[in-house]
C-alpha cells in the first residue's frame, strides 16, 4: 500500500475528532482510516446479488440558496407592522406581565425554567452547529471512510448525569410553586366568588353579597399591606370550560359534577382581558371574560350598586310587559321582575352596569342591545339565545325599558 | 429447511406470479386487483404510505383553511361550525390516518427487509390490519355527506381530536357525527393491534441467521418497542369508545355528566392512550434518523445498546405521564407534582438520543444528500420540541400555556418538525430501494429549503400569541388583543409549506419515470435492505442472508476490517 502525501493529510485530518476520546483513553471503537478505498468496491458474496455501487454526490452541496434571504427578508416586512400595530398595551393579556400573586410566581417560573432551557439550546445546538459545519465532507474529500467509533461510556454516562440533574432541580422549583399557589391559606379578609361556565357565557355570583352577575368579574385589589385576595370556587353547568385571564392567573378548569378553587390578587386596579381556555363547543371563540380590579373603596361602591335592585321606571312599564310577556323571561332574571330564579341566561338586574353584551362580543349600548336582541346568531354565529321574533315597536319598548337597569 | 434456500426453488413457487410478460398484458383492473388482494408486505407497506400521504394531503389542507380564518381578526370566511369541524377533523386525521399509517406503512416495508426475512409472520392478519385501517379513514369521513348533524345530513364530528366528555354526550352533540368519529377510531385501533402484533412477531420470530436481538439494526428495535407500545395504549382508547358509544346507544351514564357521570374519567381514559401515541409516532422517526444519520456520517451509530436502553425507558416512562395533559383539570398539589416529576424524567433518555446522534456525526463524514438534510433539521427541531416540552411540564407554568396556541406551536415542533420531516427523510432516502429510481436531488433542496422555512416562519411565530393568552381552537380573534400580525405571518408560512410539498408531490410523480436508476445500494449504506434489487423481489432475498454484525454490509465493503471484530 503506497501512501501518498494527501493520504496522510486525510488520515491525520480523520483522526483528530477522536483525539478527546483518545486522550481519556475511553474509546470503544477503532481508526479505520487506512483501509484502501479500493477494497470497498469488492463485494463478497453474501447476498448473492448485492452490487456497491454509491452514486457519487456533487461536494459543494451545504450551501444555502442565494433565495433563501430574499425570502427571509420579505418575512421581516410583517415582523416590522407587528411594531405598527395600534393596540392599547395595558390589554394585552401577556402572561409575562403579571398583576397578581399567584401570576407572579408562575412568571417568576417560567424565567427561571426559561433560561435553563435556553442555556440549554444554546449548548446543543451550537454542538450540533459545530459538529455540521465541522465534519462536513470537503471538496477534496479523499473517500477514505472516517474512523468508527461505537460509543463511550463515560461520555454517556455523563450525557445522562447532567440532564437527570437538571430535571431535578427543575422538578424541585416547579414542586414549590405548585405548594405555594395550590396549598395557600385563604386569609379572613378574602373574597368569595363562585364562577359557573355555560355554554357560551359565565355566571358570577357574590354568594355572601347576594349578587349575580355575568361575564364582568369585579373584584378589589390589595393595596397599602391590606391582602384582599379573591377566592374563586369553579363550576360548569353543561360542558368542561376553562377560567382564563393571564395576567392574574393561569388556567383552571370548570368541569361538571366538580367544583375547582384559585384565587386571584390583583395589586393595581385596571381591566385584565382573558377567556374561555378549553374548547366548549360552537362559539367558544366568544365566551370573553374581563376582570375589573377595583380600588377597595370603588368596589364597595360597586357592590352597593349591584344589591340594589333597580327603580320601576313607569315610562318603561310597557317594555317591562313585554319582556315579562315574551319567552325572554323563561331565561333572563331581573331582581325586580317576577322573574328572579330563571338562570338559564345572564342575569339582567344590572345590564347597563356592564361593558359588554353576548359575553364581549359585542359592546353595550342601547343600538347594540337592540340589533343583538333582533338576531342574536347575526352576532355570535350558534349561540343558543334565539331571536325574539317581536314586532320592532315591541322591540324599541324592550329596548327602552332593559337601558333602565343601571 | 434449516440451510439457505435456493434460488431454483424460489423459482417454481413464485415465478409465476411475477412473470413480466404476463404482467404487460395485465389491464389496469388486473393491476389494481392484484394490489387489492396483495399480502406482500412490500405492496401493504406502499399502500399503507400511500394511504397516509393522502389523508396527509387532506388533513393539510384543512390545516390552510384554518390558517385563512385565522389570518386577521374576526374574519369571517368560514362560519365557527365549520371551522370546529376543520380542526376536529385536522387533529383526527393527523394522528390516525395520516401519522399512524404511515408509520406502519414504514415497518411493514422495512422490517423484514432488514432483518432478512421474506415477509412478516403472518400476510393475511398483515392485509386484515391494513384494510380495517382504511375503513376507519373512509368511514370517518363518510361523515361528511352521511353523518347526520344539527344541520341535517353532511356535518363531520366537530368535538375536537380528544372530544371531551361530556360535549360528545347525547345532549352536546346530537346527530351521528361523533358515531362516526368513534366508530372510525376504533375500528383503525384494531387494525393497528392487528399489524403491531405482526410485527413484534416478525421481529422475534423471523429474524436471519445470525441477526440477535443485539444486532438488529436500530429501526427494527424501536419499531419492537413501538408496537409494543401500541398494544398497551391503543386498549384503554378502544375501551373508552365502547363506553361511549354505550352512553350514546344504550343509555349508560359513564361519561353522561347531566346523569352523575364524569368527565375526568373520560380525560384519564384518553390520555393514558393520548400521551403514549405521542410517543408511538416519534420513536419511529428516531428510527429513521438512526438509520440516516450513521450513513451520511460515515459512522456507525454512537452507543448503539444506550440507544435501545434510553428507547425502552422513554416507552416504559411515557406511560406514567399522561395526567401532565390535564394539570388545569385540579388534581390535587401531589398529583400535580407526581406528573410533573415523571414528565420532567423523560427528558433524560430523549437527551441521550440526541447526544448520541451529534456523538455520532461528531468525527464523521457528512455527506449533504436530501435525508440528510431533512435530518438535521430534525435534530435541532426536536431539541426545541423536548425544551418547551420541559417547559410545559411545570404544572405552574402550563396553567398558563395549556390549551393556549403556544402548545399548539410545541406539538407541532414534535408532529411536523420531527415526525414529517423524518418521515420526508425517510421517503427520500427509500424511495430508490422501493421504486428503483432516485428522486431527483436538486428538486429535494427546493423542497426541503420551502419546507423548513414555511415550518419556521407558521410554527416559530405560533409561539408568541400563546404567550400573549391566545387560547387553541377559536374560530376567530379580538383585535385589540395584539395578536393581528403574529397570526398573519403564522398563515404566510403556510403558503411556503404548500410550495414546498407541491414540489415534492412533482418530484415523486417525474422520478418515478424519469428518475436516476438507484442501483441496490445508491447511499454505500450498511443494513440488508440494500443488498438486495431495487426494487426487491417478491421474496426479498434469493438467499437468506447470514450476519455477523449491526452492519453486515460494512463487513462485505470492509472484508479485512469487519465490525464483528470489534462489537
Amino acid at each position: 500500500m503506497n501512501k501518498t502525501a494527501k493520504d496522510f493529510r486525510s488520515t491525520s485530518s480523520a483522526k483528530t475528532p477522536c483525539r478527546l476520546f483518545e486522550i481519556f483513553g475511553i474509546t470503544q471503537g477503532r481508526n479505520a482510516t487506512l483501509i484502501n478505498r479500493r477494497e470497498r468496491e469488492v463485494p463478497t458474496l453474501m447476498p448473492s446479488n448485492f452490487r456497491g455501487n454509491a452514486v457519487s454526490v456533487p461536494s459543494r452541496e451545504f450551501i444555502i440558496p442565494p433565495w433563501m434571504f430574499w425570502i427571509a427578508l420579505l418575512c421581516i416586512v410583517p415582523q416590522a407592522l407587528w411594531g405598527a400595530e395600534r393596540v392599547d398595551s395595558s390589554l394585552i393579556p401577556s402572561t409575562f406581565a403579571p398583576e397578581s400573586a399567584p401570576a407572579h410566581s408562575i412568571s417568576q417560573l417560567a424565567r427561571f425554567v426559561l433560561s435553563i432551557t435556553g442555556m440549554m439550546f444554546v449548548l446543543v445546538a451550537g454542538l450540533l452547529t459545530y459538529a455540521v459545519v465541522r465534519y462536513r465532507r470537503r471538496a477534496n474529500d479523499d473517500g477514505i471512510e472516517p474512523a468508527q467509533i461505537y460509543g463511550s461510556g463515560p461520555v454517556e454516562a455523563a450525557w445522562t448525569t447532567v440532564p437527570f440533574l437538571i430535571v431535578i432541580v427543575l422538578s424541585l422549583a416547579t414542586a414549590r410553586v405548585i405548594q405555594e399557589i395550590q396549598d395557600a391559606r385563604k386569609p379572613a379578609s378574602a373574597l368569595d366568588v363562585q364562577i359557573v361556565g355555560k355554554q357560551w357565557w359565565w355566571e358570577i355570583r357574590y354568594p355572601k353579597l347576594g349578587i349575580v352577575t355575568a361575564n364582568e368579574l369585579h373584584v378589589p385589589v390589595s393595596q397599602g399591606g391590606r391582602r384582599l385576595p379573591t377566592f374563586l370556587d369553579l363550576r360548569a353547568a353543561d360542558v368542561v370550560h376553562s377560567f382564563w385571564v393571564p395576567r392574574l392567573m393561569g388556567k383552571i378548569d370548570l368541569v361538571p359534577n366538580k367544583v375547582n378553587s384559585m384565587w386571584i390578587e390583583p395589586e393595581r386596579p385596571g381591566l385584565f382581558l382573558g377567556q374561555c381556555g378549553t374548547y366548549c363547543g360552537t362559539q367558544h371563540a366568544k365566551m370573553l371574560l374581563r376582570v375589573y380590579a377595583d380600588t377597595p373603596e370603588e368596589f364597595d361602591r360597586w357592590v352597593k350598586q349591584q344589591k340594589e335592585l333597580p327603580e320601576n321606571d313607569p315610562a318603561a312599564a310597557s317594555g317591562r310587559l313585554v319582556f315579562e310577556r315574551t319567552a325572554c323571561i323563561n331565561c333572563h332574571a331581573i331582581g325586580a321582575s317576577p322573574a328572579t330564579d330563571r338562570r338559564f341566561g345572564p342575569d339582567l338586574t344590572h345590564l347597563m352596569s356592564r361593558n359588554t353584551l353576548a359575553s364581549g362580543a359585542l359592546s353595550n349600548s342601547p343600538a347594540n342591545l337592540r340589533a343583538w336582541i333582533k338576531s342574536p346568531d347575526e352576532f355570535k354565529p350558534g349561540v343558543l339565545m334565539p331571536a325574539m321574533n317581536v314586532s320592532d315597536s315591541d322591540l324599541d319598548q324592550l329596548v327602552a325599558y332593559l337601558i333602565t337597569l343601571k | 429447511m434449516n440451510g439457505a434456500i435456493k434460488i431454483g426453488e424460489i423459482s417454481d413457487v413464485m415465478r409465476p406470479a411475477s412473470a413480466s410478460s404476463a404482467a404487460d398484458e395485465r389491464s389496469v383492473l388486473d393491476h389494481i386487483h392484484s394490489w387489492i388482494v396483495s399480502v406482500d408486505h412490500k405492496k401493504l407497506g406502499l399502500m399503507y404510505i400511500m394511504y397516509g400521504l393522502a389523508f396527509l394531503v387532506i388533513a393539510g389542507l384543512q390545516a390552510t383553511l384554518m390558517r385563512i380564518q385565522l389570518a386577521a381578526p374576526n374574519l369571517h370566511i368560514i362560519s365557527p361550525q365549520t371551522f370546529n369541524r376543520l380542526f376536529t377533523m385536522h387533529g383526527t386525521t393527523m394522528v390516525f390516518f395520516a401519522g399512524m399509517p404511515l408509520i406502519f406503512g414504514f415497518a411493514n416495508y422495512l422490517v423484514p427487509l432488514m432483518i432478512g426475512a421474506r415477509d412478516l409472520a403472518f400476510p393475511r392478519l398483515n392485509a386484515f390490519g391494513f384494510w380495517l385501517s382504511t375503513f376507519g379513514g373512509l368511514l370517518l369521513y363518510f361523515s361528511y355527506i352521511g353523518g347526520e348533524g344539527l344541520s341535517g345530513a353532511g356535518s363531520a364530528p366537530d368535538v375536537g381530536w380528544f372530544a371531551y366528555a361530556p360535549l360528545t354526550a347525547k345532549a352536546f352533540s346530537k346527530g351521528h357525527s361523533t358515531d362516526y368519529w368513534t366508530l372510525g377510531i376504533m375500528v383503525s385501533g384494531f387494525g393497528s393491534i392487528a399489524t403491531a402484533t405482526n410485527i413484534i412477531t416478525t421481529i422475534f420470530c423471523m429474524r436471519c441467521r445470525g441477526m440477535t436481538l443485539g444486532r438488529m439494526p436500530l429501526l427494527a428495535w424501536l419499531y419492537l418497542i413501538v408496537c409494543a407500545m401500541v398494544l398497551i395504549a391503543v386498549t384503554p382508547l378502544t375501551a373508552a369508545q365502547i363506553m361511549l358509544l354505550l352512553d350514546r346507544f344504550a343509555g349508560s351514564h359513564f361519561f353522561d355528566t347531566q346523569a352523575g357521570g364524569s368527565a375526568v374519567l373520560w380525560m384519564h381514559f384518553f390520555w393514558i392512550f393520548g400521551h403514549p401515541e405521542v410517543y408511538i409516532l416519534v420513536i419511529p422517526a428516531f428510527a429513521f434518523a438512526s438509520e440516516i444519520i450513521p450513513v451520511f456520517s460515515r459512522k456507525a451509530i454512537f452507543g448503539y445498546p444506550i440507544m435501545v436502553a434510553a428507547t425502552c425507558a422513554i416507552a416504559f416512562v411515557s406511560l406514567s405521564v399522561w395526567a401532565h395533559h390535564m394539570f388545569t383539570v385540579g388534581m390535587t398539589s401531589t398529583g400535580n407534582t407526581f406528573f410533573v416529576v415523571s414528565t420532567m424524567m423523560v427528558g433524560v433518555p430523549t437527551g441521550i438520543k440526541i447526544f448520541n446522534w451529534l456523538g455520532t456525526m461528531w468525527g464523521g463524514k457528512l455527506r449533504f444528500s436530501t435525508p440528510m438534510l431533512f435530518a438535521i433539521a430534525f435534530l435541532f427541531q426536536f431539541l426545541i420540541a423536548g425544551l418547551t416540552g420541559i417547559m410545559m411540564a411545570c404544572a405552574p407554568w402550563d396553567w398558563q400555556l395549556n390549551d393556549s396556541y403556544f402548545l399548539i406551536a410545541h406539538f407541532h415542533y414534535v408532529l411536523v418538525g420531527a415526525i414529517v420531516f423524518m418521515i420526508f427523510a425517510a421517503i427520500y432516502y427509500w424511495f430508490p430501494k422501493a421504486t428503483g429510481r432516485l428522486l431527483n436531488e436538486r428538486l429535494g433542496k427546493w423542497h426541503f429549503w420551502l419546507f423548513v422555512l414555511g415550518f419556521h416562519i407558521t410554527f416559530d411565530t405560533m409561539f408568541i400569541p400563546g404567550l400573549l393568552g391566545m387560547p387553541r381552537r377559536i374560530y376567530t380573534y379580538e383585535a385589540d388583543r395584539g395578536w393581528a400580525t403574529l397570526n398573519l405571518i403564522c398563515s404566510m408560512g403556510a403558503a411556503f409549506q404548500i410550495t414546498g410539498i407541491s414540489i415534492w408531490l412533482f418530484n415523486v410523480l417525474r422520478s418515478l419515470r424519469k428518475g436516476k436508476l438507484a442501483g441496490n445500494d445508491p447511499w454505500d449504506a450498511w443494513t440488508l435492505e440494500w443488498s438486495t434489487s431495487s426494487p426487491p423481489p417478491e421474496y426479498n432475498f434469493a438467499e437468506i442472508p447470514t450476519v455477523k454484525s449491526r452492519r453486515p454490509l460494512w463487513d462485505i465493503k470492509h472484508p479485512t476490517d469487519p465490525d464483528w471484530k470489534y462489537e
